[in-house]
């Protein structure tokens, strides 16, 4: 069924006994010539983009509980391409021009809406480096903007930018940047990706892999044996566990990143905005919530929740940037777990198994990546050869020394 | 999180800094045959469990100790928590 005006008409005139289940809850087929393990947004992305893009068949998408209930379900909605790095860059804007054109591809409305974002700058050296970044991105095709105090003052009067410690001395603005409705793209990807026949089988939980003589053979699942050609792992949070199955140990750490929602207010936040003098990003939902995050906890952790120092940590943030924020209340927090990898970029790579792959690294730039994450990973299932924008997420950077640290901050993946 | 520091006792552990597994303790040797291997391995390499894990946490609004903490990963309990010093004198290193 192809959604549309007309048809909202139609279903509103003869009482809504038109509207389908958007996608078939699939059982497992004895065999299939992708298996994608993970029904979140770059693991269903994936297998659309494969069905679509590269004209394959046989596709499942196993998941271990609900599609859409891991990391798609609780990030801060951000859609961006602002990095600096020629390994990133390309990849990410390449990312956006698809968020752009979206909902058209799927037929699904995820609520894209290009409000920009600004990192706030509060220093000449910030303002130096916002200039670099701005032109690392122009020169790879995205937008970037260079505002003054007084253009962001214009956009967001109530901020405090004569904070004695931390003035706003400008910011950085992408025009097109800004935020999407997360589940409406898990769900999206799952209806465009069901209507080209790909099987999405939930409560199917990976438990195992069938390799023999160094080739992939399947999956063992809680459902049963699934036999595959190619698995593709795309669990990030949980990549440690997975691809232990597979006796491979990773250059990750899993963390814990928290996220929060304040009560419904009145339009306040036009656009995404960023503390520059610490890590604080803000945007404002279509109910009023205002939506933020700051740091991860910066400890190894499964737990889907946080602890209380980062809280307070974010609140502090949210203060010093937005002192009127001092009235309003919390409604919710919650936390998501992250692949941090050790050097704050994603892998995307076959690994040393044939019929193997990876994806996964993600920390907490996930969510922005999910068009682009699915379309790479299929191409690389697809074709054997990473695609072009995405060359530099090899697994084994961290031999040769090919490291991409868009922070500069190390092995150290607390700190990305 | 509490952490019951050894000397000092419980603690708040925002007083401290985390830096990772504790095989971090366990650098390898630079003349062995393999050692780019194995240092590559040191420094990016983790096993990342779902439990119990053997941590590096550093005391540094305290005494500025270094902490082995067996933490679990999916709970949060702390079932122990030793000095570093005292386990690496266990496991035969000099200092």
């Amino acid at each position: 069924m192809r959604y549309s005006g007309f048809r909202v008409i139609k279903e509103a005139l003869t009482g809504h006994r038109g509207w389908g289940p958007a996608w078939r809850d699939a059982d497992p087929k004895p065999e299939y010539d992708y298996v994608i393990i993970g029904g979140g947004g770059h693991g269903l992305a994936t297998a659309y983009y494969l069905a679509k893009e590269y004209k394959q068949s046989r596709i499942a998408v196993l998941e271990k509980g609900w599609i859409g209930g891991g990391n798609v379900g609780r990030n801060t909605t951000i859609v961006r391409s602002n990095y600096l790095l020629d390994g990133n860059e390309p990849f990410y804007e390449f990312s956006l021009k698809l968020w752009e054109t979206l909902e058209q591809d799927l037929n699904y409305n995820a609520m894209m809406s290009q409000r920009g974002i600004i990192n706030l700058m509060h220093s000449d050296a910030q303002r130096d480096a916002y200039i670099r970044r701005g032109n690392a991105m122009i020169l790879n095709g995205a937008d970037a903007q260079l505002l003054d105090q007084k253009q962001v003052v214009e956009k967001y009067p109530f901020l405090n930018v004569k904070n004695a410690r931390f003035p706003v001395m400008g910011g950085l603005l992408q025009a097109r940047a800004g935020t999407a409705r997360h589940d409406a793209v898990a769900w999206g990807y799952a209806r465009a990706a069901d209507q080209r026949g790909v099987d999405i089988i939930q409560n199917c939980e990976v438990t195992g892999f069938r390799i023999e003589g160094g080739k992939t053979r399947g999956v063992e699942t809680s459902r049963g044996y699934i036999g595959a050609k190619k698995v593709g792992s795309c669990v990030a949070g949980s990549s440690s566990k997975v691809m232990a199955y597979a006796g491979m140990r990773l250059p990750i750490e899993s963390h814990v990143l928290q996220a929060f929602v304040s009560e419904g207010l009145k339009p306040v936040l036009p656009g995404v905005i960023t503390f520059g003098a610490g890590h604080f990003y803000c945007s404002q939902s279509d109910k009023g919530g205002l939506v933020f995050g700051g740091n991860i906890d910066g400890y190894n952790t499964y737990a889907q929740r946080g602890n209380l120092p980062m809280v307070e940590d974010v609140m502090e943030e949210a203060i010093a940037m937005f002192p009127m924020l001092g009235r309003a209340r919390l409604l919710r927090s919650w936390g998501g777990i992250m692949d941090m990898s050790m050097d704050g970029t994603p892998i995307i790579d076959k690994t040393h198994i044939d019929g193997l792959y990876f994806n996964g690294g993600w920390c907490y730039g996930g969510f922005k990546a999910t068009p682009a994450s699915g379309f790479v990973y299929a191409h690389l299932l697809a074709t054997d050869i990473p695609h072009d924008t995405a060359t530099a997420f090899r697994l084994d950077r961290f031999h040769t020394g090919h490291m991409v640290d868009e922070k500069g901050m190390g092995n150290q993946p607390n700190l990305h | 999180m509490i952490i019951n520091h050894p000397l000092l006792g419980p603690r708040d552990s925002s007083e401290f800094v985390y830096l990772g597994d504790a095989c971090l303790l366990n650098r390898p040797d630079w003349q062995a045959e393999d050692a780019l291997e194995q240092f590559i391995e040191y420094g990016h390499i983790r096993d990342n469990p779902a439990g119990l894990h053997r941590e590096l946490w550093y005391h540094e609004q305290g005494d500025r100790s270094w902490l082995v903490v067996t933490r679990n990963t999916v709970t949060h309990e702390i079932t122990s928590v030793e000095l570093a010093r005292d386990v690496a004198l266990a496991e035969g290193r000099s200092t």
